[in-house]
């Protein structure tokens, strides 16, 4: 929902950043306002997920130039488990396993951190029990996932499904989903797509990375954006995303070399 | 300077290690009350002493466990001493409460064992208050007694626990053994020395608990046999917390008749330096064993498991973990041997070994020894060594965790695992607080 009057939560300025010496993003620019949603498309290789990487904190990648705000702050300052709190979250394409943590006490540590963080007090086993039977329902996950290991022997699908469960928990005002719909049956698309949009309010923003338009029948997105070699090269409406769909994504790059180079 | 020190203690001649463990015999020999002269059993263990030289780096079954720091004091037998009620209050779990026996240095005490919930039949308490059980058949009898420590043990232990169940007997409550050590100036050896005997039939969970507050240089050298006769059932939790000062030198074997079920878990937190002999041996056909080991150390321990299952008959089941958390300068050593003999057709064994190094200093030194002799059997083993995953540890804090959390968080896991393998609640929770402090 565009509204050009709500408040910018994100906003990136001429973003570089490296992995291992090599410069993957170079030069990009984002600016996401309360209400809205981006989706982020491309190639592989075109920086998406090193994008995505960068908002979290992840300490493997560089930033060398630019910089990011979020919600008035300078995000590069913060530290990863800091910039959770103050309301940025990653939906990961590939969710950690994590053997011997129960996806409970998981869920919890990560909610009362973000209650402290808020300076509130922890919440208490059983009312956490109240609350997070209630998120369930956002994804239709049944309560047995509670208590097996975060994503241990999870199918693809599962994973995906409890990545959309713990942003339903922390209320994130940036959800950022990196390639969330790959490789989801259709079934599993519709609901982790539909939970998507049950959280989605007026207050917060979402960014959507993505290879397929596929999800994007299921998510609306107000802004379509293409990255390629490292920033975003053009941005368009939901519109865009139906055209690389069925024409690939050689014109854009080509108009935007012939625009460069013109 | 300490390293060049351990250099040249380590380069004791042959000689220099006969003739301290000469001294240790004969100290140890000097203070054996004469109720429990076992003259006999005694005088064998010594004969099989002068035969043995007191281990070095170069028996392979020490490769990796310097002894020169103790070779380094001089130990003296540890005589009677006494604990206040508050030293052994805080060991006692509430699961356990009436089937407590308090040892110290090697003795039972009268004093702070308590005793009075136990069914009718079971003995438990010191072998010097039932001088007509007839234990020859019993101690020192099982396999594995010729060797120097365990020989040692039997040649000077000053007292022992016996915990004794008749045929059929079902002990409800947890036994729990609070074994304390109490270092002196000088440095003390203390024998504690216990015999379990489950007859046919009967079942029991029992928990051996040693602890010693002081850093203080002291020498525990502890031999627990466990005698599970036809059908009988024994759980079993070795918590090893000693003092910072405390070289642990313990033996447990299990002797395992037909149809029984050994579970046992062992978790080694304390000690300078800790070796566990862990040996079960099978003498009758369709045994369970499952043992489980947990380690967590750091600064400069050292800790040794070397464990031994002997499968000689049909139908065996052995599942064994062994995880160790290694910090700082600390060094893990795990031997897993697995002796699958002809006879042991259609045995189903598992063993996985996995080290979380915390330090890039800390040394992990793992060794799966698998022999199979018979044909048709199933067996498993693996072994990991590796740190605590960057990845994880960013997912975590993607989701609000700090990093320091992250880290508990996953050392906890770790752990856990094996700690849930403890039956009594009150002791599984106060050990999964000690990790859950780690960091």
């Amino acid at each position: 929902m565009i509204n050009e009057n709500s408040d910018i939560i994100l906003s990136v300025r001429d973003l570089r950043a490296n992995v291992d010496g090599t410069e993957i993003l170079k030069g990009l620019n984002l600016e996401v306002r309360a209400g809205e949603i981006h989706a982020i498309m491309g190639l592989n290789g075109s920086g998406k997920s090193t994008f995505s990487k960068v908002l979290a904190g992840h300490p493997d990648y560089e930033v060398t130039a630019g910089e990011i705000h979020f919600k008035g702050q300078d995000l590069l300052e913060l530290d990863p488990h800091d910039r959770a709190t103050a309301g940025i979250f990653l939906a990961f394409q590939y969710p950690l396993e994590i053997p011997g943590v129960s996806n409970r006490d998981f869920l919890r540590v990560a909610f009362n951190a973000h209650r402290k963080a808020r300076g509130e007090d922890e919440i208490d086993v059983f009312d956490f029990d109240d609350l997070i039977e209630e998120k369930l329902n956002v994804v239709r996950m049944d309560a047995s996932f509670l208590d097996r290991s975060v994503n241990e022997g999870f199918s693809g699908g599962e994973k995906k499904r409890n990545e959309i469960l713990q942003m339903a928990l922390l209320e994130p005002a940036l959800a950022i989903l990196d390639e969330t719909d790959s490789g989801l049956d259709i079934d599993a698309l519709k609901t982790v797509a539909g939970g998507v949009n049950q959280l989605s309010t007026p207050g917060n923003a979402v960014v959507l990375i993505t290879h397929y338009q596929r999800m994007l029948d299921y998510i609306v997105p107000d802004y379509v954006h293409v990255m390629a070699d490292g920033r975003i090269i053009t941005t368009g409406g939901k519109d865009l995303a139906k055209e690389l769909e069925s024409r690939g994504y050689e014109w854009v790059l080509k108009e935007f070399r012939t625009g460069v180079t013109a | 300077m300490t390293s060049s020190m351990a250099e040249v203690r380590s380069r004791m001649t042959v000689d220099q290690r006969d003739a301290y463990l000469k001294g240790l015999v004969q100290r140890a020999k000097a203070a054996v009350p004469q109720e429990l002269a076992l003259e006999t059993m005694r005088s064998r263990a010594e004969a099989l002493l002068n035969e043995h030289a007191f281990p070095s780096a170069r028996d392979e079954d020490w490769r990796f466990t310097d002894l020169a720091d103790l070779l380094a004091i001089d130990f003296v037998a540890a005589g009677e001493s006494s604990v206040s009620e508050a030293d052994v209050a805080d060991l006692r779990l509430s699961e356990t409460a009436g089937a407590q026996v308090v040892v110290v240095n090697g003795r039972v005490s009268a004093e702070r064992s308590q005793l009075q919930n136990l069914p009718d039949g079971v003995i438990v308490g010191s072998l010097r208050s039932h001088p007509d059980l007839q234990v020859v058949e019993r101690l020192a009898q099982a396999s594995g007694h010729h060797e120097v420590f365990t020989a040692l043990n039997t040649v000077g232990f000053q007292d022992a626990v016996v915990v004794w169940l008749p045929r059929n007997t079902v002990v409800e409550t947890p036994i729990q053994i609070i074994y304390v050590a109490q270092p002196e100036e000088p440095a003390l050896l203390a024998q504690p020395r216990c015999l379990v005997v489950a007859e046919s039939g009967s079942a029991l969970t029992l928990i051996e608990d040693f602890s010693g507050p002081s850093a203080a240089p002291h020498f525990t050298n502890v031999v627990t046999e466990l005698w599970l006769d036809a059908n009988a059932q024994l759980t079993h939790s070795r918590i090893q917390r000693e003092g910072a000062g405390t070289f642990h030198i313990g033996k447990t074997v299990v002797t395992q008749a037909r149809d029984s079920q050994y579970i046992g878990t062992a978790v080694d937190f304390g000690s300078r330096l800790a070796r566990h002999n862990w040996e079960i041996y099978q003498t009758g056909e369709q045994t369970t064993t499952k043992i489980y080991g947990l380690g967590a150390i750091a600064a400069n321990q050292h800790i040794d498991t070397h464990s031994l299952v002997a499968l000689s008959h049909p139908h065996g089941v052995v599942e064994q973990q062994h995880k160790v958390i290694v910090d700082d300068h600390a060094h893990s050593v795990f031997n897993g041997r697995m002796a699958v003999a002809q006879k042991a057709q259609l045995t189903s064994a598992s063993q996985l070994n996995r080290n979380l190094l915390l330090s890039d200093k800390a040394r992990v030194d793992t060794k799966p020894q698998l022999e199979i002799v018979a044909d048709n059997v199933k067996c498993a083993h693996g072994a990991t060594v590796s740190q605590l995953q960057a990845d994880e540890i960013f997912y975590l804090q993607s989701r609000g965790i700090s990093a320091p959390q992250a880290q508990r968080l996953l050392i906890y896991a770790f752990a856990m695992e094996m700690l849930e393998t403890i039956a009594v609640e009150t002791l599984r929770s106060r050990l999964a607080e000690t990790i859950s402090q780690w960091s």
